[in-house]
């Protein structure tokens, strides 16, 4: 959303106008703005002294930008934090940098007035937010914000010039509709934007063409902008088919990959090329058929089944193979008639990729014996066979495990299959499955551990290409949606990172299908069963216009092979009725995950109670740091390796060993979040491009939907960050926090960073990358290197923002290393081990700043993110203060890293520096904390 | 025709059980796992004739018993040598070599019951029938010194319709060394670590929960479930003066008729309940 220089005073007055108004009628939106208003005053009255060594690069064109691009925003940004502000404005500067430089000095001013404007209107807000102690409306409120954030943010990813800032104060209003609508509108502004900028045209209209189950085609011309839906609405109005939500378009992309078209989307973004040419295919195979309302629905699905057998992708026996091909005769031709049925009348039907002379034997035997069944029943008993085989509805990927060994994936209606040739070699249920993740080539999923276990493990397969792990995580996601949930998903909020995939599916989940389908009230349409006669035998057996690979290249020749044998509606076109209040459903799977989040919520309720959670509590015995880690998993579930922004209320800066209490905070927010209709502009913009490289997913919290992973793609954007933060400070603290008794290594590193007022936000990228922490799954070098990378992030927490009355105290003691780099190292060789002791060594960094300890200072936020991994369990901490007009970024991070004389803890020790390190190149270590406990350590715990 | 296995309600069904004379070698030749007393072979035998006497006798089954051949040692234990489900019938390549010759009479007899019969020719596959457990609802393929990967490929290969899932095996000669089905959905399963083990395995790898039978003992968790017509469920286990605890296990089992068989002769060649029989369910003609 590069605003154009020109336009953005204006934009901005607009903004202040509606800004205001907003404000009033929004009391959460209000009792979020205190906060940051109050750091907004401070910092701008300060900005331009840079008392602080840090802020080196006052002119360099990323800290301008930064400055400038936050004043077009600011009629929505000041119910923003700064931070949120700051990423917002930092995506924002990304696709244009010239006008930006050029406007600097100006915006720089414009700013400071404003911000002084503005204070007038947060007084009255604040009062009320002081009045407001209530959390759920200080959170509801941080929602807002983020969706105000990403409603900003998403055009300008999908088109760099098009948003307006006007379109924001629009949008603002927007977002606390339902999403869906949202999504509309949001999509209506992007065309008005569109017009006055290019020249208005004619509504351009693309000719669309569907393959259809039977091999006829349907074509029809739609509008160019018409969103995926509207060609799924006119195949299924043609084909008469009520009960829709089992099936999908499908695509293909280099003959090969299909797609499925997402229904919420542009076609024109998803389908690059012309033309436009469709597969109308079965996409969640229900796995009761029979509890398919309509005949019809069963036939589609029977048509599906051959095409998958006679493709070989449903593999059966012979004996089913002949079998089932009996089951379509009877469906196709009726009762067995030796008249009219001669010796070869079975060879025009293809019902196997290698059929043979005796099978067709069979299938005529077998054809005998169902003698009186009608065409339904005859599809129901096929379908009855079709579902017992083992890869009924499993839509297979190619992948490679982590030794590099060609495998298979599953997903199905029940979770992912692990394949080596034909063997199953795993399974990983949903309610296994924790998280689904994919990043470049990698497809990840996180899983449950298993009872004896403690952690929770990150598998990893490497899919042909990026694209391939994009398209398996979408089938994840739609798939476990659609089996698995009541209803689906909202989008993920965009929080203050955008670049992740929002994608969700949009449907109907199969319990809603149900119901709608148990409303359905009409006579059972009349529909022709078109011969499976195969036309010619096509080299891989399937029958032309069928087969995946054979249908876009041969896609005019097939065109008009079965023309005839559209499937006519003669009675019940338009008569379908959908009548109030139908049966209920009562089918026990979607139940279960009802089940599941009440536990969930049980265990976060139980575990905000108890303080003494959390990885800083783990002072008790190994046994317990171990039970705490587990309950911590549990009440989590997606959301370890999150990013909390954890406010800290009380005033208190919240140093390390307040993990337990952050964690409070962050499952409170949980529960109400999952209530919040998201930001919906996000997904149509940012889930359409298929370049996102990182996608996330978590089958089991809705409530936590802010989770984003996100890669930084833009190089230019990583250059920009490092210059901002170039002073880097090292400091050390001595933990609080008592060690486990097993030996058990503990480290804190504590990055701070200085930084000019408002540049804040900039370190939350930085942050993010923490969540690389976790260990098994994300230790490569090259996501370490990348600025942008963000796991999760859990935002939504700060229910408030509280100016801190108090410095934040951090007493350090001091042990003096001159040379932050040397320093790290320096620690990594030297500690020592005590095997009867706790004992802790403090590094500190001989440079730290004055400014970093002791003085007043106004937090700005906190977050806290946990990872966990085989052995290590990460708790990051992450604390901006705006102190004296500079702005500060701490990031602490604690490590304990748990196990018997097995593990090489100085080894781990230095690693996770090292990994500190390269994941904040812009930050500096300075200080770690170095606890160490063997077994005899017991006599300190208390 | 009931379709695919004509689901569980056909699970256990059998018409025919092919068996095999101990031959005199078995005594000294046989392979064994552990050493330990020599087989008694007067009284292997008395316990073999009652467990075909069973199989024929008690439940009607039609009973082919190949006869011995002094050369093979082993051959008693058919079960290692072909896998039959519905109507295909899957010749093993045996783990150890010198059992590969057991297989030339079994496919001589299953090819008389007109079953499509499918051999294991690749030379890199081996597997042994004892490590192939069959739900009704999937396969469960044992990977253990006599079973390999190519091998369960094969039998992947052979029952398209089904899953089939890989066990790791590693204490124990084969995976039906400490499990077998009990029931249409029961599994019984022994108590070692090993047995937990696989279960938790085989449980992980299946869309479908299956019930336990949980016995102290591994080797008496392998019994024989048969569903005969008139008898209803019939479940031939280990007697109880071999594995009285695992035996009172059995015991609770209600609706079963159960069947105490002493296997005490051939257990120390390894040889389990299973290991004797090859069950066939023939369709009557049509």
């Amino acid at each position: 959303m590069t605003t154009e220089v020109g336009s953005e005073t204006e934009v901005k007055k607009d903004s202040e106008q509606l800004g205001p108004d907003k404000a009033k009628d929004k009391p959460e939106e209000a009792s979020e703005t205190p906060g940051d208003q109050k750091s907004r005053e401070t910092s701008s009255g300060e900005a331009q002294d840079s008392s602080v060594p840090a802020p080196t690069n006052q002119s360099s064109p990323s800290s301008q930008k930064k400055e400038k691009s936050s004043p077009e925003s600011k009629g929505i940004s000041r119910f923003l934090p700064p931070w949120l502000k700051k990423q917002k404005s930092y995506t924002l500067a990304e696709p244009k940098d010239e006008p930006k430089k050029k406007a600097t000095g100006e915006e720089q001013v414009v700013e400071e007035s404003e911000s002084q404007a503005l204070e007038g209107v947060a007084q009255p807000r604040k009062s009320l937010e002081e009045a407001t102690e209530n959390r759920q409306n200080a959170k509801a409120g941080d929602r807002e914000k983020h969706s105000i954030s990403s409603a900003e943010i998403q055009p300008s990813k999908e088109d760099g010039k098009e948003t307006e800032v006007e379109e924001v104060a629009e949008k603002k209003e927007e977002k606390q509709e339902e999403k869906r609508e949202t999504k509309e509108v949001q999509t209506a502004e992007i065309k008005i934007d569109n017009i006055p900028q290019k020249s208005p045209k004619k509504i351009k209209t693309v000719q669309c063409k569907v393959m259809l189950l039977d091999g006829t085609e349907y074509s029809c011309d739609l509008e160019k902008r018409a969103r995926g839906q509207v060609l799924f609405d006119k195949v299924c109005e043609h084909l008469n088919l009520l009960e829709k939500d089992y099936f999908g378009l499908l695509f293909y992309e280099n003959s090969e990959q299909k797609n499925w078209l997402d229904s919420s989307k542009e076609i024109k973004r998803q389908i690059r090329s012309l033309p436009w040419i469709f597969t109308f295919n079965v996409k969640f195979y229900p796995p009761d058929p029979s509890q398919l309302t309509e005949d019809i629905t069963r036939y589609f699905l029977c048509l599906q089944l051959r095409q998958d057998i006679v493709s070989g992708r449903l593999p059966c026996s012979f004996v089913t193979h002949a079998l089932l091909g009996s089951y379509t005769l009877q469906a196709e031709l009726g009762d067995h008639d030796p008249e009219e049925h001669s010796s070869d009348y079975i060879s025009e039907f293809q019902f196997a990729p290698n059929q043979t002379q005796e099978m067709e034997e069979k299938v005529a035997e077998l054809h005998k014996t169902h003698r009186g069944l009608t065409p339904a029943q005859a599809d129901s008993q096929f379908l009855e066979n079709a579902k017992r085989l083992s890869m009924y509805g499993v839509d297979l990927h190619h992948a490679k495990d982590s030794e590099g060994v060609d495998i298979m994936l599953g997903v199905c209606a029940n979770g992912l299959l692990i394949y080596k040739d034909r063997l199953r070699i795993n399974r990983f249920a949903w309610p296994k499955i924790l998280k689904i993740s994919y990043k470049r080539s990698n497809f990840y999923i996180k899983v449950r551990p298993a009872e004896l276990e403690q952690f929770e493990s990150t598998i990893g397969f490497k899919l042909p290409n990026h694209r391939a792990a994009k398209r398996l995580w979408k089938v994840c996601v739609e798939h476990h949606t659609f089996f698995r949930l009541l209803s689906p998903e909202q989008p993920p909020k965009a929080k203050f990172l955008t670049l992740g995939s929002k994608f969700r599916y949009s449907g109907r989940t199969q319990a809603q299908t149900r119901q709608a389908s148990n409303l359905i009230d009409r006579p059972a349409p009349y529909f022709e069963r078109t011969s499976s006669k195969r036309v010619s035998r096509s080299l891989d057996g399937a029958p032309m216009g069928i087969s995946d690979q054979s249908l876009v290249r041969d896609f005019s020749a097939t065109g008009g092979q079965a023309a005839g044998d559209k499937i006519i509606d003669l009675e019940a076109a338009g008569r379908a009725k959908l009548k109030e209040g139908g049966r209920e459903e009562d089918e026990s799977p979607l139940k279960t995950p009802q089940l599941e989040f009440t536990q969930d919520g049980k265990r976060h309720a139980s575990r905000a109670e108890g303080p003494c959670t959390g990885v800083s509590d783990a002072d008790k015995s190994s046994h317990e740091t171990l039970d705490i880690v587990e309950e911590k998993k549990q009440a989590e579930f997606g959301i370890e390796e999150t990013l909390v922004v954890d406010e800290t209320n009380k005033g208190k800066m919240q140093v390390a060993t307040d993990a337990g209490e952050t964690c409070k905070v962050e499952h409170v927010s949980k529960k109400d979040s999952s209530s919040l209709p998201s930001d919906s502009s996000s997904s149509s913009s940012s889930s359409e491009s298929e370049d996102e490289e990182v996608g996330e997913y978590h089958p089991h919290h809705r409530a936590i939907e802010e989770v984003i992973r996100e890669e930084q793609e833009d190089e230019e954007d990583m250059k920009r960050k490092e210059h901002e933060e170039n002073t880097q400070h090292v400091e050390a603290i001595p933990e609080g926090s008592k060690p486990v008794p097993v030996e058990h290594t503990q480290v804190t590193v504590e990055d701070l960073v200085h930084e000019n007022t408002i540049t804040v936000a900039t370190e939350e990228k930085n942050l993010s990358e923490q969540i690389k922490q976790d260990v098994g799954e994300e230790k490569e070098e090259e996501q370490l290197k990348l600025n942008g990378d963000v796991s999760h992030v859990d935002i939504d927490v700060a229910p408030q923002l509280i100016c801190c009355s108090e410095p934040p105290v951090v007493k350090t003691e001091m042990v003096t290393i001159s040379d932050a780099t040397q320093r790290t190292e320096i620690s990594t060789k030297e500690i020592p081990i005590v095997q009867t002791e706790t004992k802790t060594i403090t590094y500190e960094s001989s440079q730290l700043d004055g400014n970093a300890v002791g003085d007043t200072g106004v937090l700005v936020s906190a977050q806290t993110i946990t990872s966990e991994s085989i052995s290590t369990t990460t708790t990051t901490h992450i604390t901006k203060m705006v102190k004296g007009g500079v702005s500060e970024t701490r990031i602490e991070k604690r490590i304990v890293i748990t196990g018997d004389a097995d593990i090489d803890h100085d080894e781990a020790l230095a690693q996770a520096i090292k990994e500190a390190k390269e994941q904040h190149p812009d930050m500096s270590v300075t200080r770690v904390v170095v606890h160490k406990e063997t077994e005899l350590a017991e006599e300190d715990e208390d | 025709m009931a379709g695919l296995g004509g689901g569980l309600a056909a699970f256990g069904r059998c018409t025919h059980a092919v068996v095999r004379a101990l031959p005199e070698s078995l005594c000294r030749q046989a392979l064994r796992s552990v050493a330990g007393p020599e087989v008694d072979l007067a009284r292997a035998e008395r316990e073999h004739q009652l467990y075909v006497g069973v199989l024929r006798g008690k439940l009607g089954l039609q009973v082919l018993e190949l006869p011995a051949d002094e050369s093979l040692p082993d051959c008693v234990f058919v079960e290692d040598v072909a896998v039959v489900c519905e109507e295909t019938a899957l010749l093993t390549r045996p783990g150890a070599p010198s059992r590969r010759k057991e297989v030339e009479a079994m496919k001589r007899v299953l090819e008389s019951l007109n079953l499509n019969i499918v051999e294991m020719v690749d030379e890199n596959a081996t597997l042994d029938g004892g490590d192939v457990l069959f739900t009704g609802r999937e396969f469960f393929v044992g990977l253990s010194k006599r079973t390999n990967q190519r091998g369960a490929e094969i039998l992947a290969d052979t029952f398209k319709d089904y899953a089939v899932s890989t066990v790791p095996v590693h204490d124990s000669l084969h995976l039906k060394s400490f499990c077998s089905m009990a029931g249409p959905n029961l599994i019984a399963i022994g108590s070692s670590e090993a047995a937990q083990k696989a279960l938790k395995t085989m449980q992980q790898m299946s869309d479908h929960r299956y019930d336990k039978l949980t016995v102290p003992d591994d080797a008496a968790a392998n019994c024989i479930y048969l569903n005969i017509p008139s008898k209803g469920h019939v479940l031939l286990h280990r007697a109880p003066e071999e594995y009285p605890e695992s035996a009172k296990v059995f015991e609770k089992l209600k609706d079963h008729m159960l069947i105490p068989i002493a296997n005490t002769e051939l257990e120390k060649v390894d040889g389990s309940l299973t290991c004797c029989s090859v069950f066939i369910n023939k369709a009557s003609e049509l």
